[in-house]
């Protein structure tokens, strides 16, 4: 079974992003940069697949020199070789330009499943994975938290929401959105970091033009839907005015 | 014309198609007063289409086909990519449902237009709809526009529209049936029937009070403290998605879109950053506290009254003030 696991490197988690001087994206120079959350679950669901099946997982991600952290970590935890599409204008692409930087590249490796995380940390399309599949015409399932092999095809669960599911069924290739949370991240061990200098990571160009669909025109603070009282002071001088307004000016003590 | 899409289950409009058609209704003010269109996917439609007919909109346009019985995402797409051709809209506006995320994408890119998702705002401007998106985890708004043509595909956020802010008519609007050819063997996808697990024993949708926890507990035998303020305070404990996750409380006590939706008087959000999917889980709380060292944290953003602070110093003292 050849796997192709998607990712993209993103500004972390903490703090407040600062903007570059159009306001349009962060200052890249003071930005740090992390595996996209959701798609640490899309890795491991990858690594598990290859595990039980046997086969090879392939590290796909779009993006500027940087990328390759993101890649490394991958492979150190037990991927076996990277294609990195290698652009700077990927790192503030939106989803179609990098959805179409990947499948130029992927088209070529008859992978028999794309595994993709759910959505990114930064921008947060929800996208990238189901273009994809457009793109490499092949048939697709979104937030999916179980994946079996039947009658040479896919049998997945997709979450819906508010507690229902759905079993649906596809042939071979697919491709699949992991929901975040299904499976226990593995660490990269020391030998997996070692191991993983050794693999490959096949640079490849993007294309050409890149047409963006959508671009941002400013990023700034959202407004306020409330106003919060902030409470400050010692945790005991804090505990006793919150305690004193949610008695006297809330009501619902 | 802006196109709305509907979304129904078993015959039933969900609220969060009148979501999108008020959304319809905006965008069409800061667009120069673009006539709206609804439609309406599935088999056997009619009383979808005539739920949605009382919808101020020009017409509800229905797809009725067998083969669009059980959702699945190759059907909705050659549907509505036929519809779209023939309507040729300008918009076509959707709910940011996990359905939607499931085909919309598929459906943009079919046709090769934007698809601008989870929006919550529409400016007008001269040059066009501005559309307003969060990013970096709702720690961030971004301004959005699309590269020109037609259509843009627009998702709006769960909540960003009343559904009760859908303007009706004053008599039913007109239904109007779309033939489109639906070719049942072109859908790879084969969809089972939806099924819920075993019925969950918590009901925390009445609860009066929640303390519910996030990632910031750090550790699951941190809950203990939790448990302490929810019992000194009569409240169910509740939690966000990575919680759950972890297995270190049942699912059935997530609070979120893909868990419960909860509308007590009191909820406080221990280590909870505020994600736009727990959010959307505690819209209908009253009074809303979060207690957080991130001061960026998005939960802030919604809660009425915040502390930055360690909650493992900060709850203990609200224990110790509790019980005087």
């Amino acid at each position: 079974m050849r796997i192709a696991v998607c990712i993209k490197q993103v500004p972390t988690r903490e703090g407040q992003p600062r903007l570059n001087e159009s306001r349009t994206w962060v200052r890249e120079q003071d930005a740090s940069f992390e595996m996209n959350e959701p798609d640490q679950y899309a890795v491991e669901a990858g690594l598990r697949l290859r595990e039980q099946h046997g086969g090879e997982v392939v590290v796909c991600s779009a993006g500027p020199a940087r990328v390759a952290q993101v890649i490394r970590e991958a492979l150190a935890r037990g991927a076996d070789r990277a294609i990195h599409v290698e652009d700077d204008r990927l790192a503030e692409a939106d989803a179609a330009v990098v959805a179409e930087a990947l499948a130029l590249h992927m088209r070529g490796e008859q992978f028999d499943l794309v595994l993709t995380g759910l959505q990114s940390d930064d921008q947060g399309f929800a996208q990238t994975g189901v273009i994809l599949a457009e793109r490499l015409g092949m048939p697709h399932a979104t937030i999916v938290i179980e994946v079996q092999f039947a009658d040479g095809g896919l049998r997945v669960k997709r979450e819906l929401e508010g507690g229902w599911y759905q079993w649906v069924g596809m042939p071979l290739p697919a491709l699949l959105t992991i929901q975040s949370g299904i499976n226990q991240v593995r660490y990269a061990t020391l030998k997996g970091i070692m191991a993983a200098k050794k693999k490959e990571i096949r640079k490849v160009a993007a294309p050409a033009t890149l047409a963006a669909r959508q671009r941002i025109v400013s990023l700034y603070l959202p407004e306020k839907t409330k106003r919060t009282e902030m409470i400050s002071g010692t945790p005991a001088e804090t505990a006793r005015e919150l305690i004193r307004r949610l008695r006297e000016d809330a009501r619902v003590l | 014309m802006i196109l709305a899409i509907a979304e129904q289950h078993g015959g039933q409009v969900s609220s969060v198609s009148w979501e999108a058609i008020a959304g319809a209704q905006h965008l069409s003010t800061a667009a120069n007063g673009l006539k709206v269109r609804v439609v309406v996917i599935g088999s056997s439609v009619g009383d979808a289409a005539g739920q949605l007919a009382q919808a101020a909109v020009e017409e509800i346009v229905t797809v009725d086909h067998p083969a669009l019985g059980t959702y699945a995402a190759d059907g909705y797409v050659l549907a509505l990519e036929a519809v779209i051709a023939k309507l040729a809209p300008s918009y076509v506006v959707l709910p940011h449902t996990y359905q939607t995320r499931d085909f919309a994408p598929a459906l943009a890119a079919r046709v090769d237009r934007p698809l601008i998702t989870d929006v919550i705002a529409v400016k007008g401007a001269d040059a066009g709809p501005v559309f307003t998106r969060l990013v970096f985890q709702g720690k961030m708004a971004a301004d959005v526009v699309p590269e020109p043509g037609a259509p843009c595909f627009v998702t709006f956020q769960i909540g960003a529209y009343r559904a009760d802010a859908a303007v009706r008519g004053a008599s039913p609007a007109p239904v109007v049936p779309a033939i489109v050819p639906m070719d049942a063997a072109a859908i790879r996808q084969r969809p089972e029937a939806p099924f819920r697990e075993a019925k969950q024993a918590v009901d925390l949708s009445q609860a009066e009070r929640i303390v519910a926890v996030g990632r910031g507990l750090g550790k699951q035998e941190h809950l203990a403290i939790a448990e302490q303020l929810a019992g000194l305070l009569g409240a169910e404990i509740g939690a966000s998605r990575p919680i759950c996750d972890l297995g270190w409380l049942p699912l059935e006590r997530q609070i979120g879109s893909s868990g419960q939706t909860v509308a007590p008087k009191l909820y406080i959000a221990l280590g909870i950053s505020g994600a736009i999917q727990h959010a959307v889980g505690i819209k209908g709380a009253k009074t809303i506290v979060a207690i957080n060292k991130d001061a960026d944290a998005p939960i802030f953003e919604v809660a009425d009254y915040g502390v930055v602070g360690d909650l493992f110093e900060i709850v203990p003292a609200l224990a110790t003030e509790l019980r005087k």
